[in-house]
């Protein structure tokens, strides 16, 4: 990269399982409000000159679902452009918009209210095409059902070890002031649950949820006028894998293994097994955890049991957050992974912090069975 | 000027035909259409392309995250992407996103594809979903209002104004003629100006059914490439000089505020240097979604007083053989598949200054060409484009 981009404040809401008392506007507001705090930062010319937002039309039931904040992320009469992805994605292109000479300042925001439809699996469902496999009743959770059947084959994963997983990231999101669910449970509560899509159990996946997330975003040069703990945006990488299921190694990372590539190409990674300090992955649902860090190569390729039974998830750091399986909307798992990372890298994870972290990893999914892969990493 | 980390051009593009109905393809087959064009144009392949950005508007197919199906079309397996939607102006900010990622190094080759199929939804009620639930929905009737005739006829006079927006309507029919990609083609005739308005049907006010725009389906693929790449193909390019995005407020405030098609253009302008956008700019394709914004906005784009534009309609300066042609394609009154429709300004005004506009071609030699998008609660994208490489 020619130039580096900044993060220079984070700020979300806790997330929770419905937001009655906030329409998407006012939690747009509470995090906007927090990040110009921070920084100190207005709309006029000098200070944040553009707003990159995440959102989705059919979750907000809204045709063009920007529309409905301009006034709240300060695009009266200024810009605002509209990532219908996940979060991670908006991380991208907000640095592109930075990296390109465009703006130096850039608000990025991202919301999402799970909780408006009746079911996500709803939402979800329109997303297959209306020929082949709309009619068969395919959403995001059969198709991860799918995907977790296939991974759990060809690892050898037990629901036990998925289980424990579910266990421990209730003890970590315990930690964590914004994340939803932090009851503890014991491994028998979570094999209790009722089966939602075999063999994902109700406690295996994430949460219905509410909330928003917004970043300061700036150039190297501005960066200083505002922080003095910039966190740095050193690489970047997304792909696509196919859109049939049936097409798919479903039990593989096609597109997470290019989107790191990518990204490692960028920031210099030799070995994503040791490089990073604390890994942030979007287990929407408890078997893409180890599948994902699989597919982030942070450990071995097909090695995923081995790690989990060796003490993997805790020797790297991973999901200290509370991962995404505690509560994040669809649209901002990716983007609550940054945040936390640059949380962490600013040393303000409270009973969570990694000691000293330098360098951190953060991946977010798009699509059915984590079609769309996005992986960033940031360093201090 | 703004200081691009580096230089971005558009080399290629493809259209699908527009036409109220396509039924003979599905969405992702209709895109294929557009991509295998842009390819084609480009003397390229679906292995120089690094990023494929997608975009158009959700609920008007019903289809949620549809860049997911759409990879079966689209080229994008395998490949980067980024998918954007700011409702009208979509198009646009997909050609502003590609500029930026290929500018800002993360990509050298972006193939940015914007659709509509607005045959498999309902488009009025997809529109009038865009205002607040609780304030602004009651009220909405899509994009339909007769408030932009009202405004034009209470400054120039009922009867000048009808002809003027009109005869306007005429030009834009007489390019679409020449366009064989253009879905409503509709062979009007000058002496029968005042007649066509009169026996139209009124939808709001004086806006009748021959002002406004179609409805269509249809797809439109642009490749952008940095400096590097267009040496490498030995491209003909047209460069990307500079892009504004201007928004405004959803809750409608009434009075005399500029307009954003205005606030865009000073912008721009300022940026590049120019101070006589009709002298200095060659060509305007513009989105006009009506006959009647098509005369309103003329004005703003080109920071032209009082009756300024008016006489560009009627004085026959905006037609292919004009001073200053505007929309040679026949614009969004005879073709609009809305995530498409602004990213088709876009690749006509690219298409103009690269030579490769066929039957209709301008007989002039352009330079320099914007292209605008228009969306949301009157937003406006504005691109600016030259046939000269950037400093």
């Amino acid at each position: 990269m020619a130039n580096r981009v900044a993060i220079c404040a984070v700020a979300q809401t806790k997330f929770e399982p419905g937001k009655k008392d906030q329409r998407f506007q006012g939690m747009l507001w509470e995090v906007i409000k927090s990040v110009r705090e921070q920084t100190g930062l207005d709309f006029s010319e000098h200070g944040i000159q553009g707003a990159i937002t995440v959102s989705d039309d059919v979750f907000d039931a809204r045709t063009i679902s920007d529309g409905g904040i301009t006034d709240v992320v300060g695009a009266h009469y200024g810009s605002e452009e509209k990532v219908a992805a996940d979060g991670a994605q908006g991380v991208y292109y907000a640095a592109a918009t930075i990296l390109s000479g465009h703006h130096e300042v850039v608000l990025l925001t991202g919301h999402c209210k799970e909780s408006q439809a009746i079911s996500r699996n709803m939402v979800t469902h329109l997303a297959f095409d209306p020929f082949f496999t709309r009619p068969v009743g395919l959403d995001y959770l059969s198709a991860a059902a799918l995907q977790a059947r296939a991974y759990m084959d060809r690892s050898g994963i037990t629901e036990t070890q998925l289980a424990d997983l579910v266990v421990r990231a209730r003890q970590w999101a315990a930690k964590n002031p914004a994340a939803q669910e932090t009851t503890p449970l014991t491994r028998e509560e979570v094999m209790a649950a009722p089966m939602a899509a075999d063999p994902i159990r109700g406690s295996f996946m994430y949460p219905v949820s509410d909330g928003a997330i917004a970043m300061i975003l700036a150039t190297e040069k501005r960066a200083a006028e505002f922080t003095d703990k910039p966190v740095w945006i050193t690489g970047l990488g997304n792909c696509y894998d196919g859109f049939f299921l049936g097409e798919r190694d479903l039990s593989g990372n096609f597109a997470l293994e290019r989107a790191a590539q990518r990204a490692y190409a960028m920031a210099k990674i030799a070995d994503p097994k040791t490089a990073f300090d604390l890994v942030e992955i979007s287990d929407q649902y408890a078997h893409q955890l180890p599948q994902y860090a699989e597919g982030l190569g942070v450990c071995p390729p097909s090695g995923g049991n081995q790690w989990l039974s060796d003490g993997g998830p805790d020797r790297q750091n991973v999901n200290r957050s509370g991962g995404m399986i505690t509560g994040n909307p669809l649209m901002l798992g990716g983007m609550a992974r940054v945040a936390e990372a640059v949380l962490q890298l600013r040393g303000e994870a409270g009973a969570r912090q990694v000691a000293g972290a330098k360098r951190a990893v953060a991946q977010g999914a798009t699509g059915p069975a984590g079609q769309c892969q996005t992986v960033v990493i940031v360093e201090n | 000027m703004k200081r691009k980390n580096r230089n971005v051009a558009i080399i290629g593009s493809g259209m699908s035909r527009f036409s109220s109905h396509r039924e003979e393809v599905n969405q992702p087959e209709m895109i294929h259409e557009a991509v295998v064009e842009a390819l084609e144009d480009a003397n390229l392949t679906l292995d120089d392309i690094d990023c494929v950005l997608h975009g158009n508007m959700e609920l008007f197919e019903m289809v949620h995250q549809p860049d997911m199906w759409h990879v079966l079309g689209d080229g994008g397996w395998g490949k980067s992407g980024v998918r954007l939607t700011t409702g009208g102006t979509t198009g646009a900010t997909l050609a502003c996103a590609a500029d930026n990622l290929v500018a800002s190094g993360l990509h050298d080759v972006i193939l940015a594809i914007g659709f509509e199929k607005l045959q498999e939804g309902h488009t009025t009620g997809g529109i009038t979903n865009m205002a607040d639930p609780l304030w602004g929905r009651s009220l909405q009737t899509g994009a339909l209002t007769g408030l932009g005739a009202q405004k034009v006829i209470d400054e120039f006079g009922e009867e000048r104004a009808r002809i003027a927006a009109m005869k306007y309507r005429t030009i834009m029919d007489e390019h679409a003629m020449k366009n064989i990609k253009a879905h409503r083609r509709l062979r009007l005739e000058r002496q029968y100006i005042k007649e066509t308005a009169d026996n139209s049907p009124p939808l709001a006010g004086e806006l009748r059914m021959i002002h406004m725009c179609s409805q269509s389906d249809g797809a439109c693929a642009v490749i952008f490439a940095s400096e590097e790449k267009v040496k490498a193909f030995k491209a003909n390019p047209a460069w990307v000089v500079d892009h504004e995005t201007v928004h405004r407020e959803e809750t409608m405030i009434f009075g005399s505020q500029k307009s954003t098609q205005r606030a865009a253009a000073e912008k721009l302008f300022a940026r590049a240097g120019i101070k006589n956008p009709r002298k200095e700019i060659d060509l305007f394709e513009m989105y006009d979604p009506s006959a009647w914004w098509g005369v309103d906005w003329l004005r703003d784009f080109l920071l032209l007083e009082g009756d300024e534009a008016l006489k560009m309609i009627e004085n026959d300066e905006i037609t292919i053989e004009g001073a200053f042609p505007v929309n040679p394609s026949g614009g969004v009154v005879a073709s609009n598949p809305i995530g498409a429709t602004a990213l088709v300004r876009v690749a006509e005004a690219a298409m103009q200054i690269r030579g490769t506009a066929g039957n209709h071609q301008v007989p002039k030699t352009v330079r320099r060409a914007m292209a605008s998008g228009f969306g949301g609660t009157l937003w406006t994208v504005l691109m600016l484009l030259s046939k000269e490489k950037p400093e």
